[in-house]
């Protein structure tokens, strides 16, 4: 059974209602447990979780540093292309947004990836928008395979896309897919993507498992914080983790928590979280699931990302640029604005002054593809 | 079962300690080596996948004395035999050893050893020459047929890694340890020095630790726990602990009372 056919069968509202009455007695039951059930988890996101979020925050934490150490992963997103189909509506790169476009060559490609790397980075995000005239399959296997000598982890951020296609990523050297599902709300998806492939919740939904069937070693999940009730949200990222975790075993899940900023659209989040949200969403979310990788970009500031070192969070971008040929000194417009300006060194100093160690390679080429036969 | 008294002896080497100490999960080097120093510990193990030969200044393996220490590389990460097989190699041809300790965990959740691949791994290992120490599930017969594979030693898991547990897996370690012939190394879940004591007390030969020393908030005193742990829990062993009973029996027996 797909997770899209999994989630027809989920009463959102019970669900919700269920967040909402949680009462301080479940979750102090649920901070009582080694591993919060999904009962738990419910609880550990309700209003009256607010009282506990000291303990919370040990929790994670303790949790966090007894799976992954003080290990921080470092890697860095290299946009490849900004041409884009789809109008949604919170994204910079839509494709009414009059930003100049760019696709990279092979030899920008190139210019960016050795800026990365004399930098030090390891492991590499490739982003495009999704446009298949400008920037599609064959253009995405090309670039993996121009990279592979150059990163031990590159990962993809891109259009989704069959399994055949994903097998062919897999195969040229991409080890992982990030794909969000921007909102879990049906109703607020449907809003927000009113045109281009994008529009399909459901195809959406089915992504991450395809490509993790297709071979891909990590997969990455998010929604776009800003957009619907941040606390269903997370529940529903719980779940959707939990479902691949269960049945892709061999595969590592990542959960980011991209908040929405300004951008080109200007758009504003019908449904703003605060820090404290935010903050309470990635340690329900630590409990739940104590494996889980979890992901916070240069989109948050230097105070915030550095307060969740040693706390939840395992993987940090750093020095990032949000646009194609960003590294090379590109002048074009960026996705979003980035809030973390600081350098790689000035990063990797914060981690290490807070009692953590700045991981730039955790990946060999030895590593395959995942096997599920 | 090695039952030499005092020294630990794995393929050709000696050792004096039997604590054995991972370095993949501290806050820094610094307090890593440290930590290591404080251990006593003469063999530390090293992912291959986080070893970075393009960047030094911030690989692990170059914050580590490779001449006082045998610096064991491991295969973390590989899901099957052929990723364990060329991460091995790997380490041979960049320098690093050729001991390797063999961890195929397919499943990145529990990170549990897949005992099938381990053995066609630690086969195709031992023929090329390699010293191999396969982790393994306390499974007795696992760790006969990497015996006969040729393995150094077997690195059975007292619980689930970084659980801090303890000897969960008791039972088929004692019958693991009954009946090996080569080094049994208690490797994975060991969350306190008393847990270490209970390894060694029951005849393993030497204990490998992680978790429990770099998440601990003063990770060098709880490496100099593990290291006196371990040196008790071996004078045990070698002095031979008495029987366990149901009734009390008075330390200076008075049945000389009665004539």
């Amino acid at each position: 059974m797909s997770f899209s056919d999994e989630f027809k069968n989920f009463d959102v509202a019970a669900i919700s209602a269920k967040i909402y009455r949680s009462t301080s007695a479940d979750v102090r039951r649920a901070l009582s447990k080694e591993t919060a059930s999904l009962d738990d988890f419910l609880a550990l996101l309700s209003p009256a979780a607010r009282d506990y979020a000291h303990e919370l925050a040990a929790r994670s934490r303790e949790i966090t540093l007894r799976h992954f150490g003080g290990n921080i992963g470092l890697y860095a997103p290299l946009y490849l292309s900004n041409e884009c189909d789809n109008a949604c509506r919170y994204c910079g790169f839509n494709s009414a947004s009059s930003v100049g476009r760019k696709t990279l060559s092979e030899e920008e490609t190139l210019r960016e990836a050795d800026s990365l790397k004399s930098r030090g980075f390891d492991n590499v995000l490739l982003l495009t928008g999704e446009s298949s005239s400008k920037a599609g399959p064959a253009y995405v296997e090309r670039a993996v395979r121009l990279l592979t000598d150059k990163f031990t982890f590159i990962g993809l951020e891109i259009f989704p896309s069959s399994r055949d296609v994903y097998r062919k990523f897999a195969l040229a050297g991409a080890s992982g897919l990030t794909v969000y599902q921007e909102t879990y709300d049906e109703k607020v998806y449907a809003d927000m993507h009113s045109s281009g492939a994008k529009k399909d919740f459901r195809m959406r939904l089915d992504t991450p498992g395809r490509a993790l069937e297709a071979g891909f070693r990590r997969v990455g999940l998010g929604a776009l914080l800003g957009l619907a009730d941040w606390r269903v949200e997370a529940a529903f990222l719980g779940l959707h983790a939990s479902y691949l975790a269960d049945k892709y075993w061999r595969s590592d899940i990542t959960i980011s928590f991209p908040r929405l900023k300004k951008c080109a659209s200007n758009f504003m989040p019908p449904r703003p979280v605060s820090d404290g949200e935010v903050a309470s969403m990635i340690f329900a979310l630590r409990l739940f699931l104590p494996r889980v990788g979890m992901i916070l970009s240069t989109r948050e500031s230097a105070a915030f990302r550095d307060s969740f070192v040693g706390w939840g969070i395992t993987m940090m971008s750093a020095a990032s640029r949000t646009n194609p040929g960003g590294y090379s000194g590109e002048e074009t417009l960026e996705q979003f604005e980035v809030s973390d300006t600081r350098g790689v060194s000035e990063v990797v100093r914060a981690i290490e002054g807070r009692g953590c160690f700045a991981v730039f390679k955790d990946w060999d080429k030895s590593f395959g593809v995942a096997r599920y036969d | 079962m090695n039952t030499t008294n005092g020294s630990l002896k794995i393929a050709n080497r000696v050792f004096s300690s039997r604590l054995i100490l991972g370095t993949g999960k501290y806050g820094s080097n610094e307090i890593m080596k440290k930590a290591v120093a404080a251990s006593g510990c003469e063999i530390v193990t090293v992912s291959v996948r986080r070893a970075d030969i393009s960047n030094p200044a911030r690989d692990i393996m170059s914050a580590l004395d490779g001449k006082s220490l045998l610096i064991l590389p491991n295969t973390s990460g590989a899901q099957n035999a052929d990723e364990a097989v060329r991460l091995a190699r790997l380490a041979r041809a960049t320098g690093v050893s050729d001991w390797i300790k063999i961890e195929v965990t397919p499943d990145p959740g529990w990170l549990l050893p897949d005992g099938e691949e381990t053995l066609k791994a630690a086969k195709v290992l031992v023929k090329e020459g390699f010293t191999v120490l396969p982790y393994i599930n306390a499974d007795p017969i696992l760790a006969k047929k990497l015996e006969d594979a040729g393995a150094a030693a077997v690195m059975p898991l007292a619980s689930p890694i970084g659980s801090n547990r303890g000897m969960r897996t008791l039972d088929l370690i004692k019958i693991i340890v009954g009946q090996s012939r080569v080094p049994v190394i208690v490797d994975a879940g060991l969350g306190r020095p008393s847990h270490a004591a209970q390894a060694l007390e029951i005849g393993v030969d030497a204990v490998m630790v992680n978790t429990a020393v770099s998440s601990s908030g003063d990770p060098e005193m709880m490496a100099r726990g593990f290291r006196l742990a371990v040196e008790a829990g071996r004078a045990a062993y070698l002095s031979g602990l008495g029987p366990e009973s149901d009734k009390a029996g008075a330390s200076s027996p008075a049945e000389w009372i009665i004539k």
